[in-house]
């Protein structure tokens, strides 16, 4: 353990108050000059708790300040120079005292809140003095434009919670995911149950963890995040490691401009995670959960907190689930703005107390994960499908969809769009029919874009495609996270391709050359076309970008950084002469 | 390291490498040239300059050739049109946001590989006026390309210091003490372990900047003198670097069994007693003979 050198500068009363909250022993006691009683070692261990910390210390000033940041990295024994980096690196953390007072502002102006006028709408709450932030997507698409309050010594107010907008959700096409939406009391264990939560757990555990594997594996499940890996897969991985310490990570991080259905789930039917949760952790052996959740989703993590304390209260969650029959705890960790956390390394660093930069893989979670343990990471979507094979089988759950991707999945359509909202439809279906079902007028829409940032644009000649996973490859486009953006033919699209380009150049975490570098000229290089006929030496250099990122960037940020822009061009959205 | 061993091919050659070994050194072991940058053999992979990637049959994207171990029956090939085209964009946007001038080995590169950062239009660059704190080092940044040589030097690869981490995010990244505090202030010992890593000269000796700024400064002129350093008993190897007869920086050798190209601030920057006016005592006319 290096002897760390810390800062001179001292917390006040409440940032130390905050720390010693947190880490739970002081680690350190002066008993005179010369004694000292270290416990470094300890102190090492608990570096998870720097991000959590860092939270505190931000909500408590409104920032974070050199005396709070450096009690914080002597606390836990991380590097002052360390703990300035991980803080530097999330959008919702202040490292010098804000100009204005008040609470933090953000309003997103992604592609569905610029539909909504968000710049006007910002400009308007700056002339009520408010103190305004225009940042990317926060997950609200369907009440566009979306606003997310980031509040001072006391909770942090997203849209849901100030009660002003309604859950948007429709389950006419298909009713698997949001069986309970708007039906069970999100914050009742008991509703939950009421409504045959907590029977598909049951089910498991008298069926056994090899044939719950076999179950998810025999589905076809496969991952909704956007990589579509198939779950049964990485579950068996994960089951088949004897090693001492094993973690399921639910990655609720959804960053995805355009995505929201995380959120939804959450919101409406947290004991579902939590349970689905549970039964990976029993069919894997794993024995601690891990929920990442963006940290501008507050509503949810509220309820999920909440849901979570009913669960161990209930004897659902810790070392005796079910009378005995494992052991299972889950350790909630909320993000603090940053797109690339919801990469599944980024976010292990994340959580670890790091950088949010992802690691090279291999090696893969499965294999070398969260704190270096084997790893099941699977979004909510993907977990909950896991409640149904559990209690319906295998039979029933490929009975929607098609053979090749068996089962529903969740739709997250927003933009110029009749009623947006959340959409549950069976694998297969034509996006013309989705789009009809949320009120599009097909014959107004110019673009669709499917997948969010990292996803491909669709003309409208290409509304036919059916929403499975070889239904849109074969067409080169991508399902992604869900999302559905749809675009009017008074849009003008070359504003929304320079602000997908800036959304890329902003969260860029900027560890490898081709995507640091990379996102910002392609950025700059819209900017410069704009409108424009692009010539030959510009769409070559677009394609040199598009290259470069998509084949030596670490991660898959880098390789869809180009994806959207150049589906714009090969689809004759942009650039076309008319 | 198991005993295992692993055989592939690397352009069409096959060869049988201890398993563990990655695609860098099989391949350096082959006499196959692979370009680097925040590759170093005193320092773990970090895999983010992305120069070295090559192309493995059936993956989707090129790989790092400096962090990726060799697999059984892979086969490698570290010089197609894919992988010279991706060198010359990585190098084309290195040399489009950092003042380059002072790498020859980047210089080279870019010339080998016909990197052309010109087809940019006001590119937003790397503008940080150098950081002058002390006498002994220069942090120049405008010319750093992020290779992180220099924080895991400072960090669990060398110093074990930890005085310097990459903050902030995306283009706006950079190597920072805490709160950009001025290293004297920070944990910084002055080892200077981070000079000895920089490819890019965007950290220097103080000796350098200065003599630079002069327009002094003419290696083509200087000579390299190997002794030992008289500080402790550790007998760490230096290289003393010389112009017109005074020593103008000092280096070990990164493949030496003692130091591993790493020094301590003595080692590094306590030359100066070396060229100080001798002030001796006064002695006999018999004594002076002598010698």
């Amino acid at each position: 353990m290096p002897d760390l050198k810390f800062s001179d500068a001292e917390p006040d009363d409440h940032e130390r108050a905050l720390v010693d909250a947190l880490v739970e022993q002081p680690p350190v006691v002066r008993q005179s000059e010369r004694v000292v009683l270290g416990g470094i070692r300890r102190a090492g261990d608990a570096r998870h708790l720097l991000l959590p910390g860092l939270h505190d210390l931000n909500a408590s000033r409104g920032w974070i300040s050199p005396g709070g940041l450096n009690y914080l990295a002597e606390s836990l024994q991380v590097p002052p120079a360390e703990a300035f980096g991980v803080a530097s690196f999330y959008d919702l953390f202040e490292l010098e005292e804000p100009d204005m007072p008040g609470p933090r502002h953000h309003v997103c102006v992604d592609a569905s809140c610029a539909l909504a006028d968000a710049s006007g709408y910002a400009q308007q709450l700056r002339a009520e003095g408010k103190n305004v932030h225009e940042g990317p997507c926060l997950g609200q698409c369907e009440n566009a434009p979306a606003l997310f309050i980031q509040a001072r010594s006391s909770d942090p107010v997203d849209m849901a919670s100030t009660g002003e907008t309604e859950q948007k959700f429709n389950a006419t096409l298909a009713n698997r995911l949001l069986r309970r939406f708007g039906l069970v009391d999100p914050q009742s264990l008991r509703s939950y149950r009421e409504h045959g939560g907590y029977q598909a757990l049951k089910t498991a555990i008298e069926v056994g963890q090899e044939e719950i594997i076999r179950l998810v594996t025999e589905s076809g499940l496969t991952g909704r995040g956007g990589a579509a890996f198939p779950t049964g897969r990485k579950w068996r991985t994960v089951a088949n490691h004897d090693h001492r310490q094993k973690y399921v990570v639910a990655n609720a991080d959804e960053s995805e401009p355009g995505t929201f259905k995380d959120r939804m789930i959450i919101e409406n039917d947290p004991f579902a995670l939590i349970e689905a949760m549970t039964i990976a952790g029993f069919a894997t052996g794993c024995t601690k959960g891990w929920i990442y959740i963006r940290g501008e989703y507050s509503t949810a993590t509220k309820r999920l907190r909440s849901a979570i304390e009913q669960a161990y209260q209930a004897g659902l969650l810790g070392a005796n689930v079910h009378d005995g029959a494992f052991t299972f705890d889950i350790e909630l960790r909320q993000g603090a703005g940053a797109y690339i956390c919801g990469e599944e390394t980024a976010l292990f660093n994340s959580i670890e107390g790091f950088r949010g930069e992802p690691r090279s893989k291999p090696p893969f979670p499965t294999e070398s994960g969260l704190f270096g343990c084997p790893t099941i990471v699977n979004n909510p979507e993907t977990l909950i499908n896991v409640l149904d094979i559990a209690t319906y089988g295998v039979d029933v759950f490929r009975s929607v969809g098609t053979p090749n991707s068996p089962g529903t999945k969740l739709f997250c359509v927003s933009g110029d769009v009749g009623n947006p909202g959340l959409y549950e439809a069976a694998f297969g279906l034509p996006l013309h029919e989705l789009l009809e079902v949320a009120g599009v007028q097909i014959e107004d829409v110019q673009a669709v874009l499917l997948g969010g940032a990292a996803g491909r644009f669709l003309a409208p000649p290409n509304l036919d495609l059916p929403l499975s996973f070889e239904g849109t490859a074969e067409r080169g486009a991508t399902l992604g996270s869900g999302a559905v953006t749809v675009f009017s033919k008074d849009v003008d699209l070359w504003s929304v391709l320079v602000r997908l380009a800036k959304f890329f150049r902003d969260e860029s975490c900027g560890q490898c050359v081709p995507c640091r570098i990379g996102t910002t000229r392609q950025h700059e290089v819209l900017l410069q076309i704009r409108g424009t006929q692009p010539n030959e030496s510009e769409r070559v250099l677009l394609s040199d970008l598009s290259m470069v990122m998509g084949d030596s960037s670490i991660c898959g940020l880098g390789h869809t950084a180009a994806s959207a822009v150049q589906s714009a061009f090969t689809e004759g959205l942009v650039g076309v002469q008319t | 390291m198991s005993n295992k061993s692993v055989s592939l091919h690397i352009d069409d050659q096959l060869i049988t490498v201890p398993e563990g070994t990655t695609i860098l050194e099989a391949a350096q072991s082959m006499n196959i040239e692979i370009p680097t940058l925040c590759w170093a053999e005193n320092l773990t992979p970090v895999n983010v300059c992305r120069l070295c990637v090559v192309e493995a049959e059936g993956a989707r994207t090129l790989i790092p050739a400096c962090s990726r171990t060799c697999e059984d029956g892979a086969a490698v090939k570290t010089n197609t049109d894919r992988v010279r085209e991706n060198r010359r964009m990585v190098l084309e946007l290195l040399d489009s946001a950092n003042d380059l001038s002072q790498s020859d080995n980047l210089q080279e590169l870019i010339s080998d590989y016909g990197a052309d950062s010109d087809r940019y239009t006001d590119p937003v660059k790397t503008t940080t006026p150098p950081k002058v704190e002390d006498d002994l080092f220069v942090r120049a940044y405008e010319r750093c390309v992020l290779c992180y040589k220099c924080v895991e030097a400072c960090g669990d690869d060398a110093q074990f210091t930890f005085a310097i981490a990459v903050a902030g995010r995306g283009f706006d990244a950079k190597i920072s003490t805490e709160h950009d505090v001025p290293l004297p202030e920070s944990a910084c010992v002055y080892c200077g372990n981070c000079i000895g890593v920089c490819p890019t000269n965007a950290l220097q000796f103080k000796t350098e900047f200065d003599m630079r700024e002069a327009a002094n400064w003419r290696p083509e002129e200087q000579s390299v003198t190997e002794t030992i350093c008289s500080y402790c008993g550790v007998g760490c190897t230096l290289e003393l670097h010389t112009q017109d007869n005074q020593i103008v920086k000092v280096t070990s050798p990164a493949d030496h069994s003692v130091t591993s190209g790493h020094l301590c601030v003595k080692g590094r920057f306590g030359w100066q007693y070396v060229q100080a006016p001798v002030y001796r005592a006064p002695s006999s006319d018999s004594e002076q003979s002598a010698k």
